[in-house]
């Protein structure tokens, strides 16, 4: 049961085939069984997840209304803010904190009736791409247990792959939900900057972040996004705008479809197993009636600096409230004001997080705002002007997610810049704060999953999952071995 | 030598808006510690902050008000500091594109209308409040204030003395009350203000260096903090020293200002866009619904009362200075008073009461039907001025109708001739010797008179009657 995706499950709790409660224990005792190899969870809730699912069996055996997604059992990132349950950001710094609000996300899918099985291991405030960087565990990549997920949202991913939840919600800001999609072999989007309320997602970057689902297929992918898009009045950069379903725009119908290459994101430095994949997947394009050609994004190449200037200066503001004074994390030992914010912040945070920080302070402090900050604003807006230049002549541009296939734990964790290239695919992306949909679209000579990127333009989410969905169609997928 | 001073100011002002400026939390001066907060409001991580409306109407109406222009396209930025009270770490308020710029102020200084350039007014939330244990080791934070609505009206350097800056301080408070966009309650820290000041050699052209004095808490610390200041840069200069340029906290118990911090550690607050907001986009018809909206501004409404009611400048300048007392004088000429006797009452002696009872220029607890009611007895005669002074006091305690309580304390004056002529015979008769010194040309004796006859009337006789009535009888004698 737990290897269903949620569409299934929404339809068999819909046509009473099977309860909430069924489902929602067929997916705990999946997580007794693996959980401690893949440890994607910070948080599990059994107690809390069946009284929910038997909440929902009752509403429904009452003939009362019920939400599209009755009683599917999914998993959030622990940077989601949830009412009275635990939201660590994976961070000492959080290690006790339980918000008395819940995110708007995860108010709508408390709306939608799906059932909260825990909260998902991430890299340290969503700092990493490999979740090694998370203060309280290692989470492993379900199709080989000495590979990274990925990261940040490296627990959300891992988790759909292990079956350990119907679908999960990530957080993007440079890639956090592509690229571990893209290494576990699942489907993830980052959805249009502005789509999805921000509100309750515990900030990185807020002109960047964007919250968007995990999902074993494509249909998931667009009824998980169908319940967490919309206006909120509660986030002032949510984007006013009425959305059509997105499942129902799922025709698979590519006739017609223009394709951009940007030739710089499938050159040098990717893995050659990835650029066949991905070209492979390009003729699968073709041959259903779609057409595809190389093309240049020139200022991409600027994308990745920028996005760490930009970034880490608006990290550096948004962690200055992690100072011990009001909740989470409290030194022990102070001699004063300035030694209780030093010591609680030096023993609080990890080191990529400092590493952020200081970044940012420095990009935004006196005399250097200009070098730094500002001039990475303007190369932002120059490389928005190359998307939109870009998307005069094509529909969707298709590129890697990352440079190679999953990389082994510890591997880069001693190099930040080796490291900060995994996300070299996918910054530009929340740089534009456009749309971008993951799939699998091939396995490596080891069974690693190779992930395809598709780039929308602003509010394209239909365009992209419909080609997600009609290349889904032609790649068989592998389910890891746990 | 001799020094110019030069003075810029600094004020925050209070929106007197429902809610706070980001959240939906009730703007309300005092409350329960940590009782007027929310999650957004207190900085919890993942809120967000929504901005209110109608702090940028305000704003606008004040910038208006003080003749700046608006603009079109601003933005809110960060302003990045850590301190307990600031529980974001980050204050918003806007850094480069505030929402007003480039107005005036006309104060009157010495009958003279000088001009004061407004440079900029800008929108931003206030911080909360801490409470030192003084007897444990702690400290604890209040963040009721915390997200309260701002705007910080700068000034530029174009006040000359601590007394204009006061002149301008009541003018400026005038605009905010009449604008109604802030109680301007200096006792609640509605109303604070910032001070810079410098000194130059008499003729000198260039601004000497400055220092900024901070922990003001009414205009008349301000002004006192001025003169300490002034004092303490004309020393510093006379003695061939150099003024650091610093930020000095004002003890206003010492009646001193030490060192906050100097130049060397200024904060670098690290401004940056508010990622979190969208730009504010003000447009021409908003603007002029907010104009339409202006009041009778405290200039126009002296002008009306020299022309309308021929009162001298100087009244027109205090009773405007107060939009309550204004409004209060209004409402009691409205119902027939005259407009000067009404404000020499409201100049005088209720101005008194009203600061001996520590209250705000126009907290009359009284109705304006009241004074005029006071007013007509006087004018009848049938209470005397110093009657009417206990009249007045009796209604600060306990407002009723004035006839009632010259009648619970038997203050009504004896008008009656006759009553009045047997007291005066009296008096006559029982003083022979002063009767005799007027009658040798010494005016002093029936001053003298007079008073015996007001003691053995028990001060209700009405005194011109007596004044006529004695120098007629005085006359025959």
């Amino acid at each position: 049961m737990h290897t269903w995706t949620a569409h299934e499950i929404r339809d068999k709790i819909k046509n009473k085939e099977i309860s909430s409660k069924e489902i929602t224990k067929a997916f705990l005792d999946r997580i007794d069984q693996v959980e401690d190899k893949v440890e994607s969870y910070v948080t599990v809730l059994p107690e809390e997840a069946m009284a929910a699912a038997e909440a929902v069996d009752k509403k429904i055996a009452a003939g009362e209304p019920v939400g599209d997604l009755a009683g599917v059992p999914m998993a959030l990132k622990d940077n989601l803010c949830t009412k009275d349950v635990l939201t660590t950001c994976s961070s000492k710094m959080l290690h006790n904190f339980r918000p008395p609000y819940d995110s708007t996300v995860a108010q709508k899918l408390k709306e939608a009736d799906t059932v909260l099985l825990g909260k998902l291991n991430m890299d340290e405030f969503a700092m990493g791409s490999s979740t090694e960087t998370s203060y309280f565990k290692k989470t492993k990549n379900p199709y080989d247990l000495t590979k990274v997920p990925g990261g940040s949202s490296g627990g959300s991913a891992a988790c759909v792959a292990a079956d350990e939840a119907a679908f999960t919600l990530g957080s993007d800001t440079g890639g956090s939900i592509r690229q571990p999609a893209a290494l576990c072999g699942c489907v993830g989007m980052k959805p249009t900057y502005g789509t999805v309320s921000r509100f309750g997602l515990v900030a990185f970057a807020s002109s960047l972040d964007q919250i968007g689902p995990l999902a074993k297929d494509v249909r998931d992918c667009a009824i998980v996004y169908d319940k967490i898009v919309g206006y909120d009045a509660m986030d002032s950069t949510s984007v006013k705008r009425e959305y059509e379903s997105f499942e129902a725009a799922l025709t698979g119908d590519v006739k017609g479809l223009k394709i951009g290459v940007p030739a710089e994101y499938i050159g040098e430095g990717i893995d050659a197993n990835v650029q066949k994949a991905v070209y492979a997947a390009l003729d699968s394009f073709k041959s259903m009636g779609a057409e595809y050609a190389d093309m240049h994004l020139p200022l991409n190449e600027y994308a990745l600096p920028a996005y760490y200037m930009i970034s880490s200066a608006e990290a550096s503001s948004n962690l200055a409230r992690f100072d011990g004074v009001k909740y989470g994390f409290r030194a022990e030992k102070f001699e004063d004001l300035i030694d209780l914010y030093a010591q609680t912040r030096s023993e609080g945070f990890g080191a990529e997080v400092k590493r952020r920080i200081m970044i940012g302070t420095y990009a935004l402090s006196s005399g250097y705002y200009d070098a730094y900050y500002k001039k990475a604003q303007q190369v932002r807006t120059m490389i928005m002007q190359d998307f939109d230049k870009a998307f005069k002549t094509y529909d969707v541009l298709v590129t890697p997610t990352t440079p190679t296939t999953a990389f082994g734990l510890g591997e880069k964790t001693d190099d930040p810049l080796q490291m900060y290239m995994a996300d070299i695919c996918t910054v530009s992306v929340n740089i534009g704060g456009l749309p971008a949909v993951v799939l699998p679209c091939g396995y490596d000579a080891n069974g690693l999953p190779i992930g395809l990127q598709i780039i929308g333009k602003p509010f394209g989410e239909a365009a992209i999952l419909n080609a997600a969905y009609a290349l889904e169609k032609t790649i068989s997928k592998q389910k890891p071995a746990l | 030598m001799k020094y110019e001073t030069v003075i810029g100011l600094e004020v925050h002002a209070e929106l007197k808006t429902n809610t706070k400026i980001y959240c939906g939390c009730k703007n309300e001066f005092g409350g329960e510690p940590n009782t007027h907060t929310c999650p957004i409001c207190s900085g919890m991580p993942g809120t967000l902050p929504v901005l209110n409306k109608k702090v940028v109407d305000y704003a606008i109406k004040a910038g208006l008000a003080m003749n700046c222009s608006i603009t079109r396209y601003g933005k809110q930025d960060r302003k990045n500091y850590f301190y307990p009270d600031l529980p974001k770490a980050y204050q918003i308020s806007q850094f480069d594109l505030p929402l007003c710029q480039n107005g005036y102020i006309d104060i009157l200084v010495e009958g003279e209308t000088k001009r004061i350039g407004i440079t900029r007014i800008h929108i931003e939330e206030d911080a909360g409040k801490l409470v030192h244990d003084d007897y444990g080791n702690s400290s604890m934070a209040d963040y009721n204030r915390c997200g309260v609505p701002l705007i910080e009206i700068v000034t530029e350097p174009d006040l000359r003395s601590p007394e204009e800056a006061r002149v301008f301080l009541e003018t400026l408070k005038s605009i905010l009350e009449y604008t109604e966009v802030s109680d301007c309650k200096m006792q609640e820290g509605s109303l604070r203000c910032d001070v810079n000041l410098s000194l130059r050699p008499e003729g000198q052209e260039e601004y000497g260096t400055r220092c900024e004095m901070k922990n003001i808490n009414s205009f008349r610390a301000a002004v006192r903090s001025m003169e300490y200041e002034q004092r303490r840069q004309a020393e510093v200069l006379d003695d061939g020293g150099v003024v650091d340029q610093e930020t000095r906290r004002w003890d206003d118990v010492k009646g001193i200002s030490t060192v906050m911090r100097t130049k060397e550690d200024a904060h670098d607050y690290r401004y940056f866009p508010e990622p979190d907001l969208l730009p504010i986009v003000v447009s021409d018809e908003w603007v002029e619904e907010i104009r339409s909206s202006i009041p009778e501004l405290p200039d126009q409404r002296r002008a009306r009362y020299v022309e309308e009611y021929g009162l001298p400048e100087y009244d027109a300048f205090i009773l405007t200075s107060s939009k309550k007392t204004a409004d209060y004088f209004d409402a009691t000429v409205s119902l027939g008073a005259a407009p000067k006797t009404v404000s020499n009452w409201l100049m005088g002696d209720i101005a008194k009461l009203v600061n001996e009872r520590e209250g705000e220029p126009g907290d009359i607890p009284f109705e304006p039907a009241h004074l005029k009611a006071l007013i007509d007895l006087i004018e009848k005669g049938t209470i005397s001025n110093s009657a009417a002074k206990k009249v007045l006091a009796a209604l600060f305690e306990n407002p009723e109708e004035p006839a009632k309580i010259v009648e619970k304390l038997g203050l009504s004056q004896v008008s009656d001739e006759g009553a009045l002529m047997q007291m005066v015979q009296e008096v006559m008769a029982q003083n022979p010797q002063s009767v005799a010194d007027y009658k040798a040309g010494k005016d002093k004796a029936m001053g003298f008179l007079v008073g015996q006859i007001m003691r053995v009337s028990k001060g209700k006789a009405n005194p011109q009657v007596i004044n006529k009535l004695l120098k007629e009888a005085l006359d025959q004698a």
